[in-house]
């Protein structure tokens, strides 16, 4: 009999159960009742629900946001993939380099060496011919020996040319191997910036600069490699002339145009920081990134390698000092040098 | 004077003999080539003392390389000179060779006016 009405109990609760189930998971949606607890407290009914999160929702909000992170995961994946083949291709080609570099002098040597015996011996011949230069024959081989003595220079020329190219190549391949000491970062400065600008000026189509030196007095000695670190700033002058020369040529460039090279040295933060900046062209946002990449060049033809940074960001990060690059289009370009060690 | 060139490649013997061709017609200069380090050997075996007196030597050549080549000269031959030519002009090559008692250090692609300037030097002692 207590059983009995206990199972009519029973049933009513299920069924009350079962239907406020209905109603209130239709009612709430996303939250799901599966329960209803009863308790008596004094002759009421309280009645508690128990619920959980729709676990179709759970799961699709779980995955949706498991697929926000596999997809951030494999972003950052393809770009440390990115990386990795560029610097397993910068490694093999470091190794490749010191190889195929070594074995290109040698070629090399006989262009140079065999086209300069050649312009020697155009010269004796022209030597020989010089008594009878009055005949027509003769004064057309002239000609002819003129023609040939240009070619041969080019040859020459370009011969040293991709000497050169391989010196590059090998200083890139070549780890650092000079000395660090403390140096007079200034007096560095000064000797280099100096010593770019005659060398600028002694090469092939020197331009006016104006150069600006900002040396900061109180910024002592700072250790680095002078060989490796003195090449940095060579080359980040070099650059700022050549691009100030491309600007200088270009129609667009204001008549009144005059190149500038400011070179300043400070303190940031305890830190040393040296920053070379010049008036030219500037560099587009598209290729800011680009141009730390090795044989990356902007330069026309013969004029660059495209090592010239690569380089130097390499000899920076030897150094533990970082390179950075500011610069706004037709108005300016800023390489900052920020040297890690605490002054 | 009798001077030895050591080089595996053969267009060696063609671009010494050019470049010093005034020096061979004038001057008391003999080029004698050799095309690896056995043969270079060989040739100063030929007489006893021998004739040559001044070798340069490539580095980089199969079989023996002009650094073992030095070594044995320098120490079955002590009075010959034995300069280095190489494309591998880095530190490492540079005082192996110095070490092993080269007396020059040349690298390629050669610039033959100090070249000549060596050779002169001993022609004229």
């Amino acid at each position: 009999m207590e059983n009995k009405a206990l199972k009519t109990q029973d049933s009513l609760f299920l069924k009350l159960t079962e239907a406020l189930k209905k109603e209130l998971s239709l009612e709430k949606g996303k939250e799901k009742i599966i329960g209803i607890k009863f308790q008596k407290s004094g002759e009421d009914w309280n009645l508690e629900e128990l619920k959980v999160q729709d676990p179709e929702e759970d799961i699709t909000r779980e995955l949706s946001e498991t697929k926000r992170q596999l997809k951030a995961v494999k972003k950052r994946l393809k770009a440390a993939e990115q990386q990795l083949v560029k610097q397993e291709k910068l490694a093999s080609l470091g190794l490749l380099t010191a190889g195929i570099a070594h074995e290109i002098k040698n070629p090399l040597n006989f262009i140079t060496n065999f086209s300069d015996l050649s312009v020697e011996y155009l010269v004796e011949i022209e030597e020989l011919l010089q008594d009878h230069k009055h005949l027509k024959e003769i004064k057309d081989a002239f000609a002819l020996i003129r023609d040939i003595k240009t070619n041969l220079g080019k040859i020459h020329d370009h011969g040293h040319r991709a000497e050169g190219i391989v010196r590059s190549m090998l200083l890139h391949s070549r780890g650092g191997n000079g000395h660090y000491d403390p140096v007079d970062l200034n007096a560095l400065l000064k000797e280099y910036v100096n010593l770019a600008f005659h060398g600028m000026r002694a090469n092939k189509n020197p331009i006016n600069v104006e150069i600006n030196l900002d040396l900061d007095p109180n910024l002592g000695k700072v250790t680095v490699n002078a060989e490796s670190f003195s090449r940095v700033i060579l080359n980040l002058c070099k650059n700022a002339f050549d691009a100030m020369r491309e600007k200088a040529g270009s129609p667009s460039a204001p008549d009144d145009y005059r190149p500038k090279l400011k070179v300043s040295s400070f303190t940031e933060n305890k830190k040393a920081v040296i920053t070379v900046e010049d008036n030219g062209p500037g560099v587009p946002d598209e290729l800011k990134n680009k141009i730390l990449t090795p044989f990356f060049t902007t330069k026309k033809g013969a004029e660059g390698t495209g090592l010239g940074l690569s380089i130097s960001k390499e000899i920076l990060q030897e150094h533990k000092a970082l390179l950075s690059i500011d610069s706004k289009e037709g108005e300016f370009t800023r390489f900052r040098i920020e040297l890690s060690q605490k002054l | 004077m009798k001077i030895l060139i050591v080089d595996d490649e053969k267009d060696v013997e063609m671009l010494f003999r050019q470049k010093f061709r005034k020096e061979i017609k004038q001057e008391d200069l003999e080029l004698v080539f050799a095309f690896s380090g056995k043969e270079a050997i060989e040739i100063l075996e030929e007489s006893d003392p021998p004739s040559v007196v001044y070798v340069f030597s490539d580095i980089n050549m199969p079989g023996m390389t002009g650094i073992e080549l030095l070594q044995i000269i320098k120490k079955k031959f002590p009075q010959i000179k034995v300069s280095m030519i190489s494309a591998y002009g880095d530190s490492e090559n540079y005082n192996r060779a110095i070490n092993s008692g080269a007396k020059e250090f040349f690298t390629k692609p050669i610039d033959f006016t100090s070249l000549k300037r060596e050779i002169r030097g001993v022609l004229n002692t």
